[in-house]
């Protein structure tokens, strides 16, 4: 049992939950995750770990209510605790330790990229991070990343920083000087269109990729994701990878399988749910 | 009790007792138990089936030496406490093992009646004398030593890691297994369905060993949350049981398709995420027509699973005849019987699908069985111009497993062959003092029993290295 010791709602759909998990705050690094099940009967989901502290022994899940489980999942309130939770899973990031780092968030993913962003930091990387959302209510976690380093801010709609999509601002920073490697992390096309960008220009980027686990430790095979042809599970081998190498449209195919099953489970009386981006 | 002794001539007369059964109509649209297990008066009219052979060599088949003969002829006087115990001592996990044993190939093959007819039903009477044994607890006390003050830990709550568990907590010592799923159980859990193993069964094996003080901490993945040479640190001994979790690919183009599943996450789907309900959180699919590629328990057992979860045709497509499946006969026998259509002497070539990404099909090619390869069994080649299409709309690949890299991969001063399973020597002992493995990361994927072998003689040495490097 994991107890919840805070709880915070960083955006309409999307909460941060603090959680006890001493072993894990002690080892865990930035680019890996956990896989959670709420309680008896529940699915078993992957959450990156979004921080840590330690000395509390807490770890800390940002969490986007997305479809039943992650619903269920933030429903939770300080006081309560979720049953099981398993990790660090994944590989670490992999990190520069000198020059210049671009990070890129949208929606839930700057979650992600935000341990990154910060372990950068620490190592003397000079940071620079986009984070885009829908509006200005959907921008998470922009006050945690300006302590790591710059910070440009864009929304859909213009409603709060630059109007347009992360990809635009990520252009104009890479036209304006050195860039040695990109994170991106945020729904499939964002992912995709950032690699695209970075292609041409040869600048290594590192995706994190979310497709469906069931384990989290290599066994049913369920996450597998192509990657430079090959299929490799995101759960072992990644979750991160080289963005100019993976099959985007595999990944976005395979994160549909139970959209039927989902609408369905939707159409369930006790639903409240808003269709967001990716679940992560 | 029994009136009296059968002479060796009155015992030859009696015939094989059968097993009760659900039928197979109703039980194709259930996951209760397929086998209902002898009635009392049956087992003990099987039982007197033992001619009590001087030279047993039902024992010599069994890959732990159960006491065979001992058991059948306490059983065979009614004498259920003491069989019970008999039994127990021999096999730590008998209501399990008398379920999924291949014992056609093992004590039963080797049972003399078998030569001139059939067998004694010895699978079904361990069976018998474990549930009689689960149904009165009273009557197999656990037994516990005084504590030893030493501690052990076991990687894996599979059939290796629990045998081991149990053995070494009767003789007192500190024993914590470490799981990395939610539930232990290994594949007694993930892998093979209610419907041959109720899941009540591990549950209760499970409670057993906690009453005896085994410790069991679910969420722990070794050479992720803590390394083996953390475990050394900590422990006086450690045993490596994590089975062989990697599925294997059939490295044919469509893979990736949606409807596309390994038999290891169909199964854990169903069986440790319980999909099988229809509100449960765990989706999977549920086709119109299920192709399962493979002709093992797990090929099966994913077959069988998809028929109850509604599939209208399921077809095991395997390359070589029937005579050459791994699978235990009766799991074959029970697929015909519900209906499961076998294309033989058929291996897959592609999976094709829509322009959704679904799959539409499986394209194969007919065998035919040449020369023999180095494991004896005559090699399927393909038949030219022999290409077809069954039309299906899911692929469940269960074509074996393989070590999982991940804990080793944690460990490098652990040996592994050139397949990535762990060496050791016959005691079980691996390249690293104190460190030893067993069951499916050391031997492949292979069977419960042996597993459960490995762990036995795993826990034997384990109490002689801890007497030998007592302070
Ligand atoms: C579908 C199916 C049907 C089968 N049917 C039969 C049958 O009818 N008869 C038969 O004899 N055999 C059968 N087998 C084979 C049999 O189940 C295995 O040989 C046996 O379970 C192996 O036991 P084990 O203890 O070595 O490993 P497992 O049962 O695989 O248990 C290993 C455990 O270790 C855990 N683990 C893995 N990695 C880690 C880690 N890093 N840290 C912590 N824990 C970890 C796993 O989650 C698992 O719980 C079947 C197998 C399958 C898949
Ligand atoms: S989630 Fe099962 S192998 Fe990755």
């Amino acid at each position: 049992m994991h107890l919840i010791t805070a709880k915070t709602r960083l955006s309409p759909n999307v909460t941060r939950l603090d959680v006890q998990a001493p072993r894990i705050a002690e080892i865990r690094r930035a680019g890996q995750f956990v896989i959670v099940r709420r309680g008896e009967g529940a699915e078993r989901i992957p959450l990156t770990i979004a921080d840590s502290d330690p000395a509390a022994g807490t770890i800390t899940l940002v969490i986007q209510a997305v479809g039943k489980s992650t619903r269920d999942l933030v429903a939770l309130e300080p006081g309560e605790a979720i049953r099981d939770i398993a990790g660090p899973l994944g590989h670490p990031t992999e990190l520069i330790t000198a020059g210049r780092a671009l990070c890129i968030g949208g929606g839930v993913g700057t979650a992600v990229v935000h341990p990154i962003a910060q372990a950068l930091a620490r190592a003397g990387v000079n940071v620079t991070s986009i984070v885009g959302g829908r509006s200005r209510e959907w921008v998470i976690l922009e006050a945690e990343l300006r302590r790591c380093g710059d910070v440009v801010v864009c929304t859909d709609d213009g409603s709060y920083g630059r109007k347009g999509f992360v990809t635009e601002a990520a252009t104009d920073y890479l036209k304006s000087g050195r860039c040695d490697i990109v994170y991106a992390v945020g729904p499939v096309p964002m992912m995709r269109a950032v690699a695209n960008l970075t292609r041409p220009l040869g600048v290594r980027t590192i995706v994190s990729l979310n497709p469906l686990m069931v384990d989290g430790t290599g066994m049913c095979g369920g996450c597998r994701v192509s990657v430079d042809g090959k299929a490799l599970f995101a759960c072992v081998d990644g979750p991160e990878f080289d963005g100019h190498r993976v099959d985007f449209d595999l990944l976005a195919e395979r994160q549909t399988t139970y959209r039927e099953f989902e609408q369905a489970a939707a159409a369930r009386p006790d639903h409240d749910c808003r269709i967001g981006l990716g679940q992560r | 009790m029994h009136p009296q002794r059968l002479t060796p001539k009155e015992r030859l007369q009696l015939s094989r007792q059968v097993m009760p059964a659900q039928d197979a109509a109703q039980r194709r649209a259930n996951f209760a138990e397929v086998n209902l297990g002898l009635p009392e008066t049956l087992a003990l009219i099987e039982a007197d089936r033992c001619l009590q052979c001087k030279n047993p060599r039902c024992m010599l088949g069994c890959p732990v030496n159960v006491n065979i003969p001992r058991f059948l002829e306490l059983l065979s006087q009614g004498r259920l406490p003491e069989a019970a115990r008999s039994l127990l001592h021999d096999n730590a996990l008998p209501a399990i093992t008398g379920r999924v044993c291949p014992q056609e190939i093992q004590c039963e093959c080797e049972c003399i009646r078998a030569k001139k007819g059939e067998s004694v039903a010895v699978g079904h009477l361990e069976r018998f004398v474990a549930d009689w044994a689960r149904a009165h607890p009273e009557a197999v006390p656990v037994l516990t030593a005084p504590p030893s003050g030493r501690r052990v830990a076991i990687v894996g709550s599979g059939p290796a890691g629990l045998t081991a568990a149990g053995e070494l907590a009767r003789n007192g010592h500190d024993v914590t297994v470490y799981e990395a799923l939610h539930r232990p159980g290994g594949v007694l859990v993930y892998g093979i369905p209610e419907f041959r193993l109720p899941k009540q069964i591990v549950d209760q094996e499970i409670d057993r060993l906690r009453q005896a003080g085994v410790k069991i901490e679910c969420n722990v993945v070794i050479g992720r949350t803590y390394t083996v040479p953390e475990l050394r640190a900590r422990f006086d001994a450690v045993f490596i049981a994590n089975g062989a979790g990697l599925p294997a690919f059939m490295n044919i183009p469509g893979e990736n398709l949606k409807g596309v599943y390994t038999a290891n996450e169909y199964l854990t789907r169903v069986n440790l995420m319980a999909a099988f309900a229809p509100d449960a959180d765990t989706p999977v699919l549920r086709p119109r027509c299920a192709v399962i590629v493979g002709g093992g328990n797990v090929a099966m057992d994913a077959a069988r699973t998809a028929r109850r979860l509604g599939a209208e045709r399921v077809v095991i497509a395997y390359r070589r005849t029937k005579a050459e499946m791994p699978a235990r006969v009766e799991e074959v026998h029970h697929a015909e019987e519900e209906g499961i259509d076998f294309e033989l002497l058929c291996a897959p070539l592609e999976i094709l699908g829509t322009d959704r990404k679904w799959v539409r099909g499986l394209r194969c090619v007919r065998m035919q069985l040449g020369e023999p390869d180095a494991s004896g069994r005559r090699r399927p080649v393909p038949i030219p111009d022999s290409e077809f299409v069954i039309e299906c709309d899911m692929v469940v690949s269960a074509l074996g497993t393989r070590a999982n890299p991940l804990l080793t991969a944690t460990c490098r001063d652990l040996k592994l062959n050139e397949r990535g399973n762990i060496e050791v020597d016959e005691n079980g002992l691996t390249s690293m003092p104190g460190v030893f493995a067993g069951g499916d990361i050391v031997r492949g994927a292979a069977t419960v029993i042996l597993a459960m072998g490995d762990g036995k003689r795993a826990a034997i040495a384990i109490e002689r290295y801890l007497l030998e490097t007592k302070a």
